[in-house]
Parts: C-alpha cells; structure tokens; sequence
C-alpha cells in the first residue's frame, strides 16, 4: 500500500506541473505588496524626467526654454481662465491644445508660473505633475504604480540593478495626450520569395 | 602436398579480395559523414549534448563559437552560459489595451537576438486584428500603415514557453526542452533541423533558419550566450528564450525595454511583490488557446 502510495505520488510529479508553478498558483489572490523595509533594501526605481517639465519649445522655435526666461519679468503673469494658447499668446501661439475642456487655470497656477495646481487649489511643483495627472487618471496611475502601465528600463530584479520608468509626459502631450499615430517598424520579411505588395484577398506570409 | 598448398593460397586471396571490397564499401557508406566532419570540424561533429557537457568541455566550445564568429563575421562576441537560478520561474504579461502595434519589439527582438538582417527576423510577430475579433488567422503581421488604425487592435505572438510544450515533446533528438525557470530552449548545435517543433507549435512561435543569417560585423550583439542568441547556423530551428542571457542576471527583457507604452509587463511569479503576480491576480487574464493545454507562460490581458 505505502509502495503504491509512493508510486503514485512519484507518478504525480512526473505528470503534473511543477512544484514550484503549483505554489505560485495557489499564492493568487494573497497581498502583492513589499513591505517598506524590503522596499528600502533594493537597488532604486528612478523616473525619467522630460525636459517638458521644466521648459518649453517657444513658438519661434528654440527648445529647451526655462519658464522662468520670460515668467521671471514683472508683469508677465498666465492668464488662468485662457481656453487655448493662442488667448495666452507670446511664446505658447500655436501650442496644439487638446485635453477634454480643460482651461489652462485647470493644471496651472495662475500666481506661479512654475508650479501646478491641485484640484483642491494646493500648488504642486511641476517636477510632481504625475501627482496631478492621478487626480483623474486613477485607473491608469494604479496600473503605472504596478508596472504595467507605461515603458520602462533596467532590471526585473531590483535586488541586483535599478530601474529607469518614464514619466506620464514622455508619452503623453500633456496639452494633447492622445498618443498620436505613427508608422510602425518594417514588418518581417519573407525568407525565399521577394516581397510582392499584399493586395486584398492575396495569401498571407508569415 | 602441393594440392592442398594451392588450395591455402587460393583461399588467401579470396579473404584478401573479399576484405579490399569490404572495406571499400565501408568507406564509401562512411563518405558522407566523412563530408560533414570536413564541413563542421571534427570538434563540432564530435561535441556533446548541452546537458551532457562537464564545464570544461563547454568551455572549449563556447570559446569555439566566439572564434566562428570573428571568423564568420569578423565580429569579436563573447558567448557565456547562463544557468537558470534558484527560486525564479519566468512569466509575462501583456496589456492589449496599450499596445499600439508600433512593432518596437519585434525590433529590438531582430537586433538583440542577432537576427538575420535581409528578411528582418524576429521572435514577434505583430498581428493586427479586427477589434471584436479573436480569430488570429485573420491576423495581419505585415501591415505596414500609420498605427494605430481605428477599429484595429495589435497582439503580439512570440514563445509562450508552455509548461506543456507540444514542440519538446516532437522532437526526435531532445535537442529541445524547458529549463528549470520556465524557458524552453535549443540546443542549436544538436538540432538536426527536422522542423517538426515549427509544425508542433501552435503559436507559430518557432523558426528555422534557412540560411545562416547575415549581419555585417558593426551590427552582431556580442553579449551572447550559447541557448539564446549567438548567432545559429544554417539549418536549425530557433525561438525566443525570454533573452536568458539577460533575465537570468535580472535585467529585463530586450522586448520589455523597447516597448513605449509598458504593454509589457516581466518578472519572476514565485515573488508575490512583483507585477507580473500584480497583473495576474487583479487584471481580467488569459492564455491563448487554452483549449490545447499546453499552458503558456506568457498571459494577455485586456484594461477594463
């Protein structure tokens, strides 16, 4: 009876998945949270920061332009309740605005022209704006909390390297987030016979 | 006397002639061997299975492999073996919801993977598909338009490495197994080239190289390892291996880091803390065609 029960379970293992597939299985569901002194002893995750964040491109052209290079001159205050930039006018004509029916007052604060603007009226750095965009965007600021939202860098294992993530405003204009469209990379191309444009209907390859 | 002396030395001469025939005829069955030992190098004809190598013998040929390839290429690589390690079993996951198709990571895939460079291979094929539909014979993987398309959604297919793999089990030479964290992997140096993995697998995961591919020598990635991406020979399947080379020392895959929007999420699932096991048990997951049991380890998931 022990003999078969041995067999058996010899058996099992050779069928079944393996032991350690079977404890990763059954631990689904439990809290996939890192303590904070785990957290403290791997290698750092750091944020890209988008030159965008701390200067703009002016309308003639020149990038890399602090804010603070023409908001730093008495009387050059942002207007809060603008709908467009071309009502701001200046260095932000022809800025492409398209964010739901939000007025520049909605993300900027009109006092300081180098801080945002919470909902709740606090002033936010502009180095922070991941904070202003979670006001709205909670769903997607979960999944870039837990890595699948947004590109990143580096290591899996951060007990051996650091990790490089990108900021909300690598990808996303802030003024138009809407990722625009683009042209991919070449697709793969057949190994025997030339590539023949692909009319409707044409056999695939590949 | 003399009768039965020429009965012996007839009898020589038949034994002699019989065996000059007889050894002719061997070396003439040996002959094609013969040709394939000149084409490989006695070395290589003689060299062990993967598992079956001591360290100081895959050794020798790990430094073989990089003399191929400066010969070859002109290209000076460094081909490392990289074991799988303890307490880490591989998944992937990718979120459809954010892929664009941009095909970024069948890019670096090509580039990373010393891919041959005229046909532009890659481990990933990029399938455009009709949104609302999951037929993925309707897939395109050579659209070659702005993206994304409305009404279009992109998935990308690359090895799902199952954990019931249909390709391992085909192959007539064990040249093809999974690894103790998930990866199944080639040894392309015992593959015989029967392509009967390429028909086993129903992701189309698998490919074979009908040439040795062609890279010029500033473009070869010389940080290699001899289950993954040196470069293949002609005439010998391939896969994607989750780069092993790189995840098995903790960095991400080359895939991963290419990918703009983070569709892609990697890491260890015995880890409860890591994403993948985040994706796993709070996004809505799936396998494709889970129906054939063969249990990938890469998921697909879609936001809600």
């Amino acid at each position: 009876m022990e003999l078969a029960i041995s067999i058996g379970a010899v058996v099992l293992a050779a069928c079944g998945p393996d032991p350690d597939i079977i404890a990763w299985r059954a631990g689904l569901g439990a809290s996939t949270e890192r303590s904070p002194e785990a957290e403290a002893a791997l290698f750092p995750t750091t944020i890209h920061e988008p030159p965008e964040l701390t200067s703009i491109t002016t309308s003639d052209g020149v990038p890399g332009t602090a804010c603070a290079t023409c908001h730093s001159i008495a009387g050059v205050t942002p207007e809060s309740r603008a709908t467009s930039a071309d009502e701001v006018g200046g260095p932000h004509a022809g800025l492409r605005f398209a964010h739901g029916s939000n007025t520049c007052g909605a993300c900027h604060a009109s006092d300081d022209p180098t801080s945002l603007r919470l909902a709740d009226g606090r002033a936010l750095p502009m180095r922070e704006a991941m904070t202003l965009c979670a006001q709205c965007h909670g769903p997607q600021y979960r999944d870039y909390q837990h890595g699948s939202h947004g590109g990143m860098r580096g290591h899996w294992d951060r007990s051996v390297g650091p990790r490089e993530r990108n900021h909300c405003v690598d990808c996303h204009d802030p003024h138009a987030p809407r990722y625009p469209s683009f042209r991919p990379m070449p697709p793969p191309r057949d190994r025997v016979a030339p590539v023949v444009p692909r009319h409707e209907g044409a056999p695939r390859h590949e | 006397m003399s009768e039965s002396q020429d009965f012996v030395s007839r009898r020589t001469m038949l034994k002699t002639a019989g065996a000059t025939l007889g050894a002719a005829a061997f070396a003439r069955a040996l002959a094609p061997v013969a040709e394939v030992v000149e084409e490989l190098g006695a070395e290589e004809f003689l060299q062990k299975h993967y598992r079956e190598m001591t360290p100081a013998e895959l050794e020798v040929v790990l430094r073989r492999i990089e003399a191929d390839a400066l010969e070859n290429y002109g290209a000076e690589v460094h081909v490392r073996d990289v074991r799988p390690r303890e307490g880490v079993q591989f998944g992937y996951a990718l979120n459809l919801s954010v892929c664009i198709g941009c095909r970024r990571c069948a890019d670096a895939c090509h580039r990373e993977n010393n891919h041959d460079r005229r046909t532009n291979q890659s481990y990933i094929r990029v399938l455009e598909m009709q949104q609302g539909s999951f037929d993925m014979e309707h897939g395109d993987a050579t659209y070659d338009h702005a993206v994304p398309q409305p009404g279009k959604y992109y998935m990308p297919v690359q090895c799902q490495q199952c954990d019931n793999p249909p390709c391992v089990d085909v192959c007539p030479v064990e040249a093809t197994w999974k690894e103790r964290d998930g990866i199944v992997v080639v040894d392309y140096d015992w593959c015989i080239g029967c392509r009967y993995c390429e028909a086993a697998c129903p992701y189309h995961a698998r490919r074979f190289n009908w040439e040795a591919p062609e890279i010029p020598a500033e473009e070869v990635n010389p940080d290699q390892a001899y289950l993954s991406n040196r470069i293949r020979p002609q005439g010998v399947m391939e896969k994607c291996t989750f780069c092993l080379h790189r995840t098995r020392e903790g960095r991400l895959p080359a895939c991963l880091e290419a990918c703009p929007t983070g569709a892609r999420v990697f890491g260890n699932l015995l880890d409860p803390s890591s994403e993948i096991r985040w994706v796993l048990a709070n996004k809505r997951v799936f396998v494709l065609k889970e129906e054939l049991g063969t249990r990938p380890r890469f998921f697909y998931f879609f936001d809600e």
